[in-house]
């Protein structure tokens, strides 16, 4: 199969459609990425599928010379599932947003998570409802003054790694727009993923939240203000890597190294932690005061697949049954013979 | 077959027999209906049923809107309704009583269990007074009859608590009218088999009470009178009973079959469709893929996304579920994608009387979509029907890369009739062909006949392409917000459902060819309709029947038809949505009858309007 696979360049993921993003959006990275990560998948380009909803976001999949399926506003897990269900052999990716992911489909997108679909998700958060026009999102930040909210808005975030986890997520991630390498390796292990494969990518709306990622992506504070998280690695971060996260009691901590304290008193990252409430801790690290913000896959454990659930128990009826006799399914039950 | 030894009794021979099983809905009505059901079905009786019950799975025990009733009308002729009136009634305590006594024939059989008519019982049914002292039912053949105390008593030695004991009385009575009918037991002793395989003291509980109630009536000589209801002369075939759920869940697995394509259905739970689904997900040898959604959205977007990569893929539902797809629907039409969206409607609006019947959502089959955005409809007109529709509404969808609503109710979905089983060859041809050959691919070219658009499913190799809920270019598919192309593009897919009248058959009215008096129907009311002509017509009328099996688009020779007629009159379970559509479309000045009760229509309310319309046309 794969000695017959056409070589692929990025060029070959790219549509003939003018993009209709603003000059500068953080989309346009995140498309970039993609479309330099597919062709090194080995995977025929004919079975990739991008699906949508609304949002920008949800013009993804026009720019991306595969299938592709821009639906409604927060349905696209649904859509995908259905499509995976029924044809597990294709490679489904869905791109989302905060606002169609955790407002009007959030119902759709715990539940694909739940289910455990070999579904993979880009949910591009910019804390924002971009293509209204500038109303603030379930992921805006308390008092979050926006279109809407000329008084600030009054209820709280949804944090999307958490709202994963919640939902018992096999594989939760986040990585940032303009983080290149970081976020090409962060969508190969997700393309590597078997279930629902979840990456928050923190993406920058310049036009009507700009800078909301900038304490994250800014050269001079990133370092301090973000930590990137790798299997089997001590959870060290700081400009001068001199600053780690401890367990204390079933809370984390951050401790400076040194003064008696090394490397090894640190968590050492397991992402295949078979509770969720570890990675849970990790993402409950945003915006607590003192403490980073995660980077990189927290969680990417194995667990049963809707999907496969689903052909498995056909295959098996077939085998044990024979496919199906409809003539005998038509008589079944009680029947008579009128002469 | 087992019998049993009987005291020789008058026999009378009756051309039908109507009987309501009533009950609290613990009391197992529905099973004693269905059992009697199929009996009669396999004895060869035509049939009609009427299951009623509430919403709740058990209102307060013997209170009044805690009452099940299963009414049957069978019959050595041709049978359309579950019968006006009722000959016997089985009450099984008095709420059962109060509710379902008016439905009696003067001078019926009314068998009651007195043990449930205590002062307690009374007062649940707020009965002032004990109907069984009081004569209000002296213009009955009463039968007060202790079916607690000698169900218990048949059931002695087999070592069961009270409570297992009393679940058994439903088939006392059952019995009861085994003999009043003089019907073999012998099926039922089968289904109690099946049933409780694993639990043989309950089969056997249940047998020993129909045996006894069989035997009560043989011994105590209270009736003095046993009735024949001999067999049918249907059409000459292999039947069985079927209820509309069952049929169109067959009807979609035999689709899938004919098109050579996995079937998808994506539901969410709601009454009166849920059926469809359990059906279905017991079909997995048939590749039958089963997704109970998150909720009426996903239901519907997960057959959307089941129909991109190439099934069958249908959603099944209810009014409420259906408000909540709309969206999504629309989303298929844009996209042009098929699937088939079932509208199994019950009273409304919102949560409504969700275990009635009522045929109002036509209005929002046709309308209830945001902008331009017509879909075919189909309505099935019987239980037996709703197969032939689902087979038809997949044909259509995929021959024209469409949408198809199915319109039933829950009086098809529930009601059972006789079927004749079609052989395998009787089935419509339903061709599917993918597009693979990537020369001159475009998503939106269209084949000049159907104007569909070409079915290219993901993993096809060159053929890759975007579609979306936004206005597309004609032909390429590309986003377009051109002013021209939009209304050439929302001209054509209204065209494109247009095209469909060439699948629809041209109308043949029953009865009478031309006249006084057309009836037009759709659904459900197929069969009140069917019965009114008929004894209108031995009357004399010169009256014919049109029942709409299709809805959009409508019939091409139905306005032309309607001309042949002095009035027309539109029986309906809504306030006048067909009849909306007739005025509007054709300027046929015609008058409805409606009724709005979560009841069929009765034979004789057609026939009062038929009367009263010719009346004044003289």
């Amino acid at each position: 199969m794969t000695a017959t696979l056409p070589v692929y360049t990025k060029k070959d993921f790219q549509t003939d459609q003018e993009v209709r993003w603003c000059p500068g959006c953080g989309d346009y990275a995140i498309l970039s990425a993609v479309q330099s990560v597919f062709p090194e998948l080995g995977i025929p380009k004919e079975k990739f599928v991008v699906i949508s909803g609304i949002g920008c976001s949800s013009r993804f999949p026009y720019y991306m010379n595969t299938y592709g399926f821009h639906t409604i506003h927060g349905r696209a897990p649904a859509v995908a599932t259905g499509l995976k269900i029924t044809r597990p052999d294709l490679e489904v990716w869905v791109a989302t947003g905060d606002g169609d992911a955790l407002s009007i489909g959030g119902n759709h997108t715990i539940h694909m998570i739940r289910r455990n679909v070999g579904l993979k998700v880009l949910l591009f958060n910019n804390k924002i409802y971009g293509l209204t026009k500038g109303q603030y999102s379930p992921t805006s930040e308390m008092g979050k003054k926006a279109k809407s909210t000329p008084y600030g808005s009054v209820d709280r975030p949804f944090n999307p790694l958490s709202l994963a986890l919640g939902a018992e997520a096999t594989f939760v991630a986040r990585s940032v727009d303009v983080f290149q390498s970081h976020l090409k390796a962060t969508l190969k292990r997700a393309a590597a993923h078997q279930g629902t494969a979840f990456i928050e990518i923190l993406q920058n709306c310049n036009i009507f939240n700009d800078g909301a990622w900038e304490s994250l992506t800014e050269r001079d504070v990133r370092d301090d203000n973000t930590i990137a998280i790798e299997h089997g690695q001590p959870l060290v971060f700081g400009k001068n890597r001199d600053k780690g996260i401890r367990m204390n009691g079933i809370e984390l901590q951050v401790v400076t190294l040194g003064n008696g304290i090394s490397e090894k008193d640190l968590i050492v990252h397991d992402e295949r932690h078979p509770n969720p409430a570890y990675a849970f801790l990790l993402s409950r690290m945003d915006g607590t005061p003192g403490f980073p913000t995660p980077l990189g896959v927290l969680r990417a454990v194995d667990a049963p697949r809707y999907e496969a659930g689903m052909n498995e128990q056909v295959r098996l009826a077939v085998q044990k049954k024979g496919p199906g006799d409809l003539a005998q399914l038509l008589r079944a039950g009680d029947t008579w013979e009128v002469r | 077959m087992a019998t049993i030894e009987t005291l020789p009794r008058k026999r009378e021979t009756l051309d039908q027999a109507v009987i309501r099983f009533a009950g609290d809905s613990g009391d197992g009505m529905q099973i004693t209906g269905s059992q009697f059901t199929n009996t009669a079905a396999v004895f060869g009786n035509d049939l009609a049923t009427f299951p009623d019950f509430p919403a709740e799975i058990r209102a307060p025990a013997g209170t009044l809107p805690g009452v099940s009733g299963f009414q049957i009308n069978f019959s050595s002729r041709d049978v359309f309704t579950p019968g006006d009136a009722v000959d016997v009634l089985v009450a099984m305590n008095p709420a059962a009583l109060a509710t379902n006594v008016a439905d009696l024939k003067p001078g019926g059989i009314l068998i009651v269990n007195v043990d449930n008519f205590k002062e307690v019982d009374l007062k649940k049914a707020q009965a002032r007074t004990n109907p069984l002292e009081d004569h209000s039912l002296d213009g009955y053949r009463l039968f007060p009859v202790e079916l607690t105390k000698l169900t218990r008593l048949a059931l002695r030695d087999l070592g069961l608590d009270a409570k297992s004991m009393d679940r058994c009385k439903n088939f006392f009575a059952l019995g009861m009218c085994y003999w009043l009918y003089n019907r073999p037991m012998d099926h039922t002793y089968k289904w109690l088999d099946e049933k409780f395989g694993s639990k043989p003291v309950l089969a056997e509980a249940n047998k020993l009470a129909m045996k006894a109630g069989y035997a009560y009536c043989d011994a105590t000589e209270a009736f003095q009178v046993r009735y024949e209801v001999p067999a049918a002369k249907l059409e000459p075939g292999l039947y069985r009973n079927i209820s509309g759920n069952t049929a169109l869940a067959l009807g979609f697995v035999a689709a899938a079959r004919k098109a050579g394509i996995t079937l998808f259905q994506g539901s969410y739970p709601i009454t009166p469709a849920s059926d469809i689904l359990h059906e279905l997900s017991m079909y997995k040898e048939f590749g039958v893929m089963t997704f109970q959604a998150e909720d009426e959205i996903a239901a519907v977007t997960s057959a959307i996304g089941a129909a991109y990569g190439g099934a069958l893929a249908i959603t099944t539902t209810s009014g409420p579920g259906m408000a909540l797809k709309m969206e999504a629907i629309g989303l298929a039409i844009a996209v042009e994608l098929p699937i088939v969206i079932c509208n199994i409607q019950r009273g409304g609006p919102s949560t409504g009387l969700p275990t009635k019947t009522e045929q109002a959502d036509l209005f929002q089959a046709l309308f209830g979509r945001n902008s331009e955005a017509p879909i075919p409809i189909l309505a099935a007109a019987t239980p037996g029907d709703c197969f032939w529709m689902a087979l038809e509404a997949s044909r259509i969808a995929l021959k024209y890369m469409v949408p198809v609503i199915v319109l039933s109710d829950g009086y098809l979905a529930n009601g059972a009739e006789p079927w004749k089983i079609p052989t395998l060859d009787q089935l419509p041809e339903i061709p599917v062909r993918y597009r693979t050959e990537r020369e001159g691919f475009m998503p939106y070219t269209r084949d000049p006949n159907t104007l569909a658009r070409p079915w290219a499913v993901p993993g096809t190799p060159g053929l890759e392409h975007r579609i979306g809920g936004l206005e597309k270019q004609d032909v390429t598919g590309n986003v377009n917000y051109e002013p021209l192309n939009h209304e050439r593009m929302v001209r054509l897919r209204a065209a494109k459902v247009a095209a469909v009248v060439q699948d629809v058959p041209d109308v043949a009215p029953a009865g009478d060819p031309d006249g006084d008096l057309l009836l037009v129907g759709w659904g459900s009311t197929y069969g009140p309709i069917t019965a009114a002509l008929g004894a209108q017509r031995a009357k004399g009328r010169r009256i014919g029947h049109v029942h709409l099996r299709h809805l959009n688009p409508l019939p091409k020779n139905l306005g032309e038809v309607l001309k042949r007629y002095r009035k027309v009159v539109v029986p309906e379970m809504n306030m006048g949505q067909l009849l909306w559509v007739l005025r509007a479309k054709y300027l046929v000045d015609a008058e409805g009858l409606n009724k709005i009760q979560g009841k069929p229509f009765k034979q004789s309310e057609v026939e009062g309007k038929i009367e009263q319309v010719l009346g004044e046309l003289r």
